[in-house]
């Protein structure tokens, strides 16, 4: 019996090992899987058990969170959520994180690895720092102008610093208030849905991810590349155009929408903003020097970061001579985000240099030191300089006696260009209605402000419809915001 | 028959003043322990939750305490040769599940039941007490053979009238408590087993035909055999209880081993139990449900239904990592149903890691392990068979749903011996402990009093 015992003996022990070795299979080995499964919610509960590090405008957090008591207990909180929706994006318990609440989010959830004290701390305590803070290069007032000038219009507005490339102002209209989607219950689901149905798609950051066609703004570009090419010696040389202007190889005939187009200098085609001039003057310039120019301002560009990735705008290269008379007047396949129309802007200003367009300016720990700050910035030159210089020129000309007086602000020198793009099926669509400008206090060296406005709706009257008109006056509103400050 | 009791009578006499030492001391050390490690964890759960220690720490040590202190004067008394192993394990299991229970209230507070588990503590101690005091000599048992296999069978078939709760029907509730008869049929068909087998041995072991490979005894043996057999399949059927049924058929191969010393049983026994478990499986679709789980536990996470809780569990183990998050720290709450009963070894595994969860298989394995030693230092047969039943119950019942709720076999609904909340577990696993008291006491006076002689 003493032999029987025995082995039963084993055979229990037997079922203990197996269940040690067992438990170090799936306590250790099999950790790392389980861990990982989007079903255990063990790593949203630790997200949200503390407050989430802020997002700061103008030194002032838009950004909170509230203590729900829930299992996953801290909710994000928006100030002016609908106002700085395109900036923050929203930080959802339920569906994710979008802008810099996406890119940011191992900073204001307190993972990233720089936070901690020292090197695999936190994996070693099980602890979690707390989140950090984002400190954007916006500029509220200038924020706030673009917002409340779109009003009740859906459009966008890009502004940005042309010396640095901080973005000053980035709206878009209709917005959201990106708190409704913050928690996990039922109104979240219910915002969710609603916003999502909704056709005016006010998730959309038209500022960033949506392209328009530019129209008459690319007629900056086209300059551009003409003078940087010579096709155009003098500003105020005539140049040789018919009105209409017969596409290349087409027997479509171009009009103006203005008159006195014909034969008229890059000056008067400018601050007139002639269709004819511009179309001939791209197919002149030729595709391989447009492109170029194109480029170099950011066109063509589907690596952008801000740090949110920028859509990307696009300049069609394989065209016919037809289609880049209509690309060089920013139709056909020409396509740009407002901040690139902003970016356009900025060159100009910046005496030809683009500078990368950035929205973080530092980003600190919670108690305030600092984890990283925005360096400079990689510099393109878009164009030559003189070629900056004569644009500035033909910029101002266009606020002080063109299509774009309402920008004018007084005491100070403002340069801008007008556009009203077609679109859609036989250009049956409203048109957009852009401005693009840039300002600078008379006494300074150089301008402080680029800004890119896009208005989709102007007005319910086609003919009202121009940049000049309702798109103009947003963009003074937000260059004075800048220059007040 | 044994080694040991050969030994000792052919050995040469020694001085009359020698004797085994007794270890109360040690035991009481133990005891102490025991009792300051399940304070330091109420306290550490307390500090995790809330930064200050519980208000009723000083309480809960106390009274765990006293009662320890209670069953080990008890022991001194009537007991002094036993084993000083197995009482400090049940304290330090029984506190550690007392702490564990209090940290899941503290998720739910509207549905507390530490107090609960604290007061059917007590009535195991009581209860440990009172088997200490009262059974001088376990071979009094031997003369209740049939009452007990009555009352088991009695035990195990009541619930079957009451209504299923969570698909089991193995719950009777009287007067707003629930008791689970199947935990005290356990140690009853233990007695049972042993007892029956200890006088039927021989007639088990080389009675009947003898075939060339198989060996069959008479019918009037294996009668009882079948019924059992019957029994453990018809509790599986008709209560649809996969882990009793389990439990009973293993306790019983073991034993019928350990009695016969023949493989052939084992053979046997295994090839019913399986026959029984897949035509159970096939026919029954909650234990075929239960297999599904175990070989797929992320099934329904693919299914987009969200994981179970054989999921959430393993979920549960695998933060624990090798040392934890820490009393207090973990999440285990989101298994939800059972977490406190069935799945508790899943918030040892989550907070206290792979350390704490070996530490804990190690004290069963040390309580079994006692067990199996007085079973061997025992000489009457009932004895050592009664201890081996008790212990391989413990062995098993821990592998059922230990190995249940981390994946390694399919999961019975079973409480984890000592630290599951559940009244009925509790109590019948201190009279598990007293029992191997009382043998463990048997054996080494048996011992004592051979050295005298």
């Amino acid at each position: 019996m003493t032999r029987h015992i025995r082995h039963a003996g084993l055979f229990c022990a037997l079922l203990l090992v197996a269940l040690l070795v067992n438990a170090a299979r799936v306590q250790v080995l099999r950790a790392d899987a389980y861990e990982s499964s989007p079903a255990n919610r063990r790593d949203a509960i630790a997200r949200y058990q503390q407050p989430r590090g802020d997002i700061l405008v103008g030194g002032r957090p838009v950004t909170g969170s509230r203590d729900t008591r829930e299992h996953l207990r801290y909710e994000r909180t928006y100030l002016d959520g609908p106002l700085y929706a395109p900036v923050t994006g929203f930080a959802s318990q339920e569906y994710g994180t979008t802008l810099l609440e996406h890119t940011e989010d191992d900073l204001l959830s307190g993972t990233a690895p720089v936070l901690a004290p020292l090197p695999l701390w936190n994996e070693f305590t099980r602890s979690r720092n707390a989140g950090g803070k984002v400190m954007t290069t916006i500029d509220p007032a200038a924020q706030r102008a673009a917002y409340e000038g779109l009003r009740s219009r859906k459009g966008a507005v890009a502004a940005v610093e042309p010396s640095t490339g901080r973005i000053l102002a980035l709206v878009s209209v209709p917005s959201y208030d990106p708190g409704l989607l913050s928690g996990n219950g039922r109104t979240a689901r219910e915002a969710w849905a609603g916003l999502n149905a909704d056709p005016d798609r006010p998730m959309l950051n038209r500022a960033v991810q949506r392209t328009y066609p530019p129209g008459s703004t690319f007629k900056v570009v086209t300059a551009a590349a003409a003078l940087d090419a010579g096709t155009v010696g003098d500003l105020d040389e005539p140049t040789d155009s018919p009105d209409p202007y017969t596409l290349p190889g087409t027997t479509t005939r171009l009009t103006n929408g203005s008159r006195g187009c014909a034969d008229a200098s890059l000056r008067e085609a400018f601050i007139h903003s002639c269709n004819t001039v511009f179309a001939r003057l791209g197919v002149t310039t030729g595709v391989a020097r447009m492109r170029a120019t194109a480029e170099n301002f950011g066109f063509n560009r589907g690596d952008l970061r801000i740090p949110f990735p920028v859509a990307r705008s696009t300049f069609d290269t394989s065209v016919d001579r037809a289609q880049l008379a209509l690309s060089s007047i920013g139709q056909y396949n020409t396509r740009a985000t407002p901040l690139q129309m902003a970016m356009v802007a900025a060159a100009v200003a910046g005496g030809g240099q683009v500078r990368e367009p950035y929205l973080v300016e530092r980003t600190t720990r919670a108690g305030g030191g600092t984890v990283s700050a925005a360096g400079s910035r990689p510099v393109r030159r878009a164009m030559h300089p003189a070629t900056a210089m004569r644009l500035r020129e033909l910029m101002r000309g266009v606020v002080e006696d063109g299509t774009g007086t309402k920008a004018a602000i007084p005491g100070a020198v403002v340069g801008g260009k007008t556009g009203t793009a077609q679109h859609g099926l036989g250009n049956s669509g409203t048109p957009y209605a852009w401005f693009i400008s840039w300002a600078q206090h008379e006494e300074d060296m150089e301008p402080k402000v680029a800004v890119a406005v896009v208005v989709e709706d102007a007005a319910a009257n086609r003919r009202e419809i121009s940049g000049g008109g309702t798109a103009a006056p947003i963009a003074r509103a937000v260059m004075e915001a800048v220059l007040k400050s | 028959m044994s080694k040991a009791g050969i030994t000792l009578a052919t050995a040469d006499p020694p001085a009359p003043t020698v004797r085994l030492p007794r270890r109360r001391g040690v035991e009481l050390a133990l005891i102490v322990l025991a009792v300051l490690l399940s304070v330091y964890g109420y306290c550490a759960v307390g500090l995790a939750r809330n930064g200050t220690v519980p208000p009723g720490a000083a309480g809960y040590g106390a009274g765990l305490g006293v009662l320890a202190l209670m069953a080990h004067l008890a022991v001194r008394w009537r007991a002094p040769h036993a084993d000083p192993l197995p009482l400090p394990i049940g304290v330090l299991l029984n506190g550690l599940g007392l702490v564990l229970i209090y940290r899941l209230d503290l998720e739910a507070p509207g549905d507390p039941a530490a107090p609960a588990q604290l007061v059917w503590s007590t009535l195991g101690v009581a209860l440990f007490i009172g088997v200490v005091l009262v059974l001088r000599d376990h071979r009094v048992l031997q003369r209740y053979t049939y009452l007990c296999v009555t009352a088991a069978l009695v035990l195990l078939t009541v619930p079957i009238l009451f209504p299923a709760v969570n698909g089991a029907r193995i719950w009777i509730r009287v007067a707003g408590f629930s008791i689970q008869p199947g935990e005290f049929a356990k140690v009853l068909l233990a007695v049972f087993f042993a007892a029956y087998l200890a006088a039927n041995r021989g007639a088990l072991a080389y009675a009947g035909r003898r075939d060339r490979w198989l060996h069959l005894p008479t019918g009037r043996v294996l009668g009882p055999i079948v019924a059992v057999w019957l029994v453990s399949v018809g509790v599986l059927v008709l209560e649809r209880d996969l882990g009793t049924s389990l439990l009973f058929f293993g306790l019983f191969v073991v034993m019928l081993y350990v009695a016969t010393g023949r493989t052939g049983w084992i053979t046997l026994g295994l090839l019913l139990a399986s026959l029984g478990a897949v035509a159970v499986g096939r026919l029954e679709p909650h234990v075929h449900g239960r297999i599904e789980t175990w070989l797929h536990p992320f099934a329904s996470v693919e299914a987009g239904e969200g994981p179970n809780q054989l999921a959430q569990s393993l979920f549960a183990f695998a933060e624990g990592g090798v040392l934890g998050t820490g009393l207090g720290l973990g999440h285990s709450v989101l298994i939800g149903f059972a977490v406190k009963s069935d799945f508790i070894l899943a918030t040892a595994g989550e907070e206290l890691g792979l350390a704490g969860l070996s530490a804990i298989i190690l004290l069963y394995g040390l309580l079994v392990e006692r067990g199996y030693r007085a079973g061997l230092a025992l000489r009457d047969p009932f004895g050592r068979l009664l201890a081996v039943g008790l212990a391989s119950l413990v062995a098993l019942q821990v592998f059922v749903i230990a190995g249940g709720v981390t994946g390694l076999i399919p999961l019975t609904g079973m409480a984890m011996p000592f630290l599951a909340q559940g009244g009925s577990s509790v109590v019948t696993n201190w009279a598990i402990v007293a029992l191997l008291v009382r043998l463990s006491d048997c054996a080494r006076r048996q011992g004592d009093a051979g050295a005298v002689r």
